[in-house]
């Protein structure tokens, strides 16, 4: 029997130098005479292991990792001596059994329970993993059927607003509509945020079944992926599993002989943070400027083209796929409160074990950062946490014990939002951060609304005062009341949230901008 | 000439796909490296647009440059993450190493240098894009490397080691 070895082609394995481990590999294994089969597969998420190499023995698949190019040799000298299973792996880089790991052992994973296993452009693999059970289920079921079960598991929007996705769907269901879409918003901006990403490199067809059933549920034949033009990889991968499932009679023209159809297409972004955003992608999948829309109407009422649409994040979709295989009770029973399921987390920043953290809701900011991130890379204590990307609040140490909620995070005036967590350490510099994210918005606004247009420029330079201490106790007072006006009178979230992070800083880490300190956070 | 004519071909592979506007500038900026101000009129003709809605669109988007960029586009993450990883010293250390700013390319027309608002790396920061490949965990050392990578094509500078 050939030697099956996996090595990840994901962005972050890639970007630490998966390709040429690969190819090493592939050279020391023939040059020892190991007949040995490598497979790319996608990667598990645990992303401080990459590049993770995994191997499929008797005993189970084991692991090796972080294998840089030096480690190949001395990796495949110890699978080698342990070929006739009398000699135990003898390497520094060796894990055991991948599935026992305990970073992976302790997740509950649903939406990433393929993830890593196998090569993500392979069908086959997909459907001996239970790929497609959910759509065959779908196909049938009537629309109002998948609609109802999607509202049982309690699923809310994983983009960052959280909105129950069963009410969106049901929503297009009732509107009138020759033509109807599905769109999937992958235009993951968020900084410290990498889930769909992953899911669209490590489990394409997950995505595309979830959005085949939102297409059989709400009658849409059309579907679009708007993918950030930042993840090539992603984008070439889509592509390869969009063809395949067509050819495979999973998408296009009469989906597994339904007499239904659903068509799908990847559209690139160009680089404007705004259009995750839902109404401004929608203005960008229009050929137009991703300037933001007032709602009312609702994207569910007149969305792309003015017709009723479906639009929903990849984790939301991906989810659905798995919730119609295994069923609505089954994803409810995960989870606490309002927020049901699981939470797909991105530790990231300064942290030692950086990667992704499949847990149910409930679970704290503390166990998540200490448990699985085990502090900081660079060995100094965390200072802050940024949670829910570029417009979360800067969390102080005194908050670390905020369960994974969305209420429970509403309360203390931050957000889940996409699941990403950014650690820093305390060297930070808060003053400085809130700054950036003021600037972030001058950048990225579409300029529709006067509260984040002008309001961010103002609020890059009302910093800046407050920083060099001109007139201080004013520029305060008036950094909070900009603050106020961008929140109340911003058209969307990225004019009304920048006021978070700025906030945040602003009272938990006062003395970064100079003024002294009352009392310890 | 030959060039023109291609635009003109993309127009008419375009024009009639539902919001083909976004994917006719991506593939004129694969054809040309930039979207020039003179395809803004025989696109606004095909699309049965106005300049001045072609030129907002154009406008809106980071990705579409109207000039001609360097060789390699060389982008390094100012999003938090990387920060929280120390990317300001980055950021610095490539300005001043490459002798340009942001939007700038090296005078032998070799590098543009821009800025990215995260690349989905985020667990390995610092992260840079070179053209279509993303590095993690650059520190200013490994950047040097990469770079010299690009001004020595054949050189087999592939360690983490050095």
């Amino acid at each position: 029997m050939r030697m099956q070895i996996f090595i990840p082609q994901d962005t972050t394995a890639l970007a630490l130098g998966a390709d040429k481990v690969s190819s090493l590999v592939a050279k020391g294994a023939e040059s020892r005479g190991l007949h040995a089969d490598i497979i790319r597969n996608g990667s598990r998420g645990m992303f401080w292991l990459e590049p993770l190499v995994e191997v499929q023995t008797k005993s189970g698949r084991i692991a090796f990792g972080p294998v840089n190019t030096s480690d190949v040799d001395s990796v495949l000298d110890a699978l080698q001596a342990s070929l006739d299973g009398k000699v135990l792996i003898d390497h520094a880089l060796y894990l055991g059994e991948v599935k026992q790991i305990e970073y992976l052992a302790k997740q509950q994973r649903l939406t990433f329970k393929r993830s890593g296993i196998a090569d993500p452009a392979c069908i086959t693999s997909y459907q001996r993993l239970q790929g497609f059970v959910g759509l065959t289920k779908a196909l049938s079921m009537t629309g109002q059927d998948i609609v109802d079960e999607l509202k049982n598991s309690g699923l809310r929007g994983r983009g960052g607003a959280a909105f129950p996705a069963g009410i969106k769907w049901q929503t297009v269901l009732d509107t009138a509509g020759e033509q109807k879409y599905i769109v999937c918003n992958a235009d993951e901006g968020d900084s410290g945020t990498f889930a769909d990403r992953l899911l669209m490199e490590s489990d394409p067809y997950q995505l595309i079944e979830g959005m085949t059933i939102a297409g059989l549920a709400v009658g849409a034949n059309q579907g679009y992926i708007y993918l950030r033009s930042e993840y090539p990889v992603a984008h070439k991968i889509l592509n390869i599993a969009i063809e395949r499932a067509t050819d495979a009679g999973f998408l296009g023209a009469n989906v597994c002989n339904s007499g239904k159809d659903f068509f799908l297409e990847v559209r690139l972004g160009a680089g404007a943070y705004i259009c995750g955003e839902e109404t401004s992608l929608l203005e960008s999948l229009e050929g137009k400027r991703g300037m933001v829309r007032a709602k009312p109407p609702l994207p569910a009422i007149e969305g792309l083209f003015g017709k009723p649409t479906v639009v929903n994040n990849v984790l939301t979709l991906g989810a659905v796929a798995s919730i119609l295989e295994q069923g609505s009770d089954i994803y409810k029973n995960f989870g606490m409160g309002r927020s049901r399921g699981t939470l797909a987390v991105q530790l990231a920043g300064n942290v030692r074990r950086g990667g992704l953290i499949e847990l149910a809701f409930g679970v704290t900011l503390r166990e998540v950062v200490e448990d699985f991130g085990c502090g900081t890379l660079s060995g100094r204590p965390i200072r802050a946490i940024q949670m829910g990307g570029p417009l979360g609040a800067f969390l102080p140490k005194s908050q670390w014990d905020t369960p994974l909620d969305y209420e429970a995070f509403s309360a203390i005036k931050a957000m889940i939002g996409h699941g990403g967590i950014v650690v820093f350490d305390d060297t930070v510099d808060m003053a400085a951060q809130a700054r950036f994210a003021m600037e972030f918005c001058v950048i990225e606004s579409c300029g529709k609304c006067t509260p984040c247009r002008i309001g961010s420029v103002r609020g890059v330079e009302v910093i800046d005062r407050i920083v060099a201490n001109e007139d201080r106790d004013n520029n305060l007072i008036l950094l909070h009341d900009l603050c106020d006006t961008m929140e109340l009178g911003s058209l969307c979230a990225m004019g009304g949230m920048t006021p978070f992070p700025v906030r945040s800083a602003l009272t938990y880490f006062e003395e970064d901008f100079g003024i002294s300190s009352r009392g310890d956070h | 000439m030959e060039k023109a004519s291609n635009v003109d071909q993309l127009i008419e592979q375009f024009k009639t796909l539902p919001g083909g506007l976004l994917p006719l500038l991506h593939a004129v900026k694969h054809e040309l490296g930039c979207v020039p101000d003179s395809v803004v009129g025989p696109i606004g003709k095909g699309f049965n647009l106005s300049r001045a809605e072609v030129h907002g669109v154009i406008s809106f988007y980071h990705d579409f440059n109207t000039h001609p960029v360097g060789h390699h586009t060389v982008q390094i993450c100012r999003a938090e993450a990387c920060q929280s990883m120390g990317s300001r010293h980055i950021e610095s250390h490539a300005k001043q190493s490459l002798g340009i700013d942001y939007g700038e390319t090296t005078a032998d027309g070799l590098i543009t240098l821009e800025p990215v608002y995260c690349l989905g790396n985020c667990a390995c920061s610092p992260s840079v894009r070179i053209d279509d490949d993303i590095h993690a965990r650059v520190d200013q050392t490994r950047f040097d490397q990469l770079i010299t990578e690009l001004t020595t094509p054949n050189s087999e500078t592939s360690g983490v080691s050095s």
